[in-house]
């Protein structure tokens, strides 16, 4: 510690190039706190005590290929099985194709799988019995300035009804809400259609729903009830795959993009030019020093403590840089989830994106500084003295 | 008086390249504690080389160098720069001073090696710093010194650890006439006063005429003597 106020001092002897790389690394953890908020958000969808219990059946060829009705009695007979539902996606958007909606059509009986979606019962009773009713998540209902009893008009981006329109009209009669925002975030979000509704007015793939759930009796009952379900459609021309919520989840959004993997490179880039942007400042700032070096060990200080005391400073300005940046990037996220209107739900930089963050900061650090402190460490004092 | 430093058949060579420049041939050697040496001769005559060889900055090619006592030119890199951070005070010819810091904190930079309290190395910087006649100028930057001053300031820096043997590569030689005798002044005073052995290299007679002893130095090779008067 005694040593500090001599690296801080070295750090900051060129003030612009060191706030420059500064703010160059605190961009670059901000980015990293961002992203990992997306990769954690999409890592945790569909995980939760109850999405644990849930099983989603869907085609083995597609998720775009629907199953027939049918299977939902025989699904219900399964033994293991404590009841299960289907549903369509709608592809609803709402005044401009922009605003896309989570719309499903679902069954009267879809939200007693979701015990984690919160409706009144009178609200529920309307949505039965009203043929154009439509439940809608409250983030959603707040984002259109949505209320019970308004008509609201959906474009449907694939399915037309009897004339060929892809316009529909719903009734609003009762808003959803989620019980966990931590992890039911998407529910208040969702617009919830009646499946017989849809059934009767879309002409296409009638009888057909596009997937199915099911809730079962025991949790560690799971696999097995998936592979009894599995064989119900075994060997015909609609065969099925069932997954864990979480497992189906993640494969669909897989399908969608590999989140990881693009998070996973944007990162790589990003630190790749940190790695050469400070790996150049400490390389300057070491080089211009050069003399100061040299007096240094003139007057005792070994090899070794000049080359920790490099190290100390690459890694400090590491780590200065990046606790701002992530520092930032804890106050940012709020904010980019309420300026979605709820289409985006990150979570809060959690310990585990700490602990990673600065561990990349020490290891970036070390990097940076590793040649400018080994040229340090090796500095010939005569030669440095003479300016040779 | 005993002999602080003893210097036997001292050779030192370096290599340029395939070339081999032989700097100092054979070299015999012997200070005084107490004693202040200046080193004299044209450029290129190793008198550089046989301070830097003196104060353990480089190793001899033959020959040995004993410092009170101790033959540095058998210490490893790692016991040369404790034994230097204990035993030696350097002043340069241009000062060294690091830019970033406070003239107290350029000054307490060799007890940073030791295991002084914080408040015990800002107590001895004062002094030192009180004792180069700068005590109001302990929080001033480099910068913000004269060139005598700066010197004054690496020359508390040098003291600062007490070591016994202050060695100076041309002290004056980036100063005016009066900054100059302020600063040989004080080496005078540091020699005189305080006991401490002083070898300085200089090119200037009239700061040699401050030490007791001048050596000269020719191609490598000590070629007169000359006691002060």
């Amino acid at each position: 510690m005694k040593f500090l106020h001599l690296v801080w001092a070295s750090l900051f002897r060129r003030k612009t190039r060191t706030v420059l790389t500064l703010v160059s690394i605190i961009a670059a953890f901000l980015l990293f706190g961002l992203l990992d908020a997306v990769r954690t958000s999409f890592a945790q969808a569909g995980q939760s005590a109850n999405g644990a219990a849930r099983l989603q059946t869907g085609s083995k060829l597609s998720f775009i290929q629907t199953l027939p009705l049918s299977l939902h009695a025989q699904i219900g007979k399964v033994d293991g099985v404590k009841n299960a539902t289907y549903a369509n996606w709608f592809g609803g958007a709402y005044q401009d194709p922009h605003n896309q909606v989570f719309s499903f059509a679902v069954p009267p009986n879809y939200l007693d799988l979701y015990p984690e979606v919160a409706v009144s019962e009178a609200e529920r009773k309307a949505f039965v019995e009203t043929r154009t009713g439509a439940l809608v998540g409250e983030t959603l209902a707040k984002r259109f300035n949505w209320k019970v009893g308004d008509r609201v008009p959906l474009q449907s981006q694939i399915f037309p009804d009897k004339q060929g329109s892809k316009n529909w009209q719903f009734d609003i009669v009762g808003i959803l809400h989620s019980t966990d925002k931590k992890t039911g975030g998407f529910f208040d979000q969702m617009f919830l259609l009646n499946w017989k509704y849809f059934d009767d007015t879309t002409p296409y793939k009638q009888g057909t729903v596009g997937w199915y759930v099911t809730r079962v009796v025991d949790v560690n009952q799971a696999d097995r009830v998936a592979k009894a379900i599995d064989a119900l459609s075994a060997n015909s021309d609609h065969e099925t795959r069932t997954q864990t919520e979480q497992a189906a989840t993640a494969s669909w959004m897989k399908q969608l993009a590999d989140i990881g993997l693009i998070v996973g490179s944007i990162m790589g880039a990003v630190f790749f030019t940190l790695l050469l942007l400070s790996g150049n400042t400490m390389m300057q700032a070491v080089r211009e020093r050069t003399s100061e070096i040299a007096v240094l060990k003139t007057i005792g200080f070994s090899g070794r403590s000049v080359l920790a005391m490099v190290l100390a400073e690459s890694v400090l300005l590491l780590v200065l840089g990046g606790l701002v940046g992530i520092g930032l990037a804890t106050l940012v996220i709020p904010a980019v989830s309420a300026g979605s209107g709820g289409m985006l739900n990150l979570p809060s930089v959690g310990a585990s994106s700490w602990a990673l963050g600065v561990t990349l900061m020490v290891l970036i650090g070390v990097l940076v500084g590793l040649l400018p402190a080994l040229s340090a460490m090796r500095l010939n004092i005569v030669d440095a003295l003479a300016r040779r | 008086m005993a002999n602080l430093i003893e210097i036997r058949d001292l050779s030192k060579v370096y290599e340029r390249g395939r070339q081999k420049v032989e700097v100092l041939h054979h070299v015999d050697l012997a200070v005084e504690q107490g004693d202040f040496l200046a080193l004299m001769g044209p450029s290129g005559s190793g008198k550089t080389t046989l301070l830097n060889l003196i104060g353990g900055l480089d190793l001899p090619s033959g020959g040995s160098i004993s410092v009170g006592g101790e033959r540095i030119d058998r210490l490893k890199p790692g016991a040369l720069a404790k034994w230097r951070a204990a035993k030696v005070g350097f002043v340069f010819q241009f000062y060294n001073l690091m830019p970033m810091l406070s003239a107290q904190r350029n000054v307490e930079l060799p007890l940073l090696l030791t295991k002084l309290s914080a408040s015990d190395r800002k107590k001895r910087a004062s002094i030192a710093l009180q004792l180069v006649g700068l005590a109001d100028r302990a929080s001033h930057k480099p910068a913000e010194l004269s060139g005598g001053q700066q010197q004054r300031v690496s020359i508390a820096r040098a003291i600062v650890s007490d070591p016994a043997l202050l060695v100076c590569d041309e002290p004056t030689g980036d100063l005016d006439r009066q900054s100059a005798e302020d600063v040989l002044g004080l080496l005078r005073a540091l020699n005189r006063d305080h006991g401490k052995t002083i070898v300085m290299v200089t090119h200037d007679p009239k700061a040699a005429e401050y030490a007791n002893h001048t050596l000269h130095l020719d191609k490598g090779t000590l070629v007169e003597q000359t006691v002060a008067a």
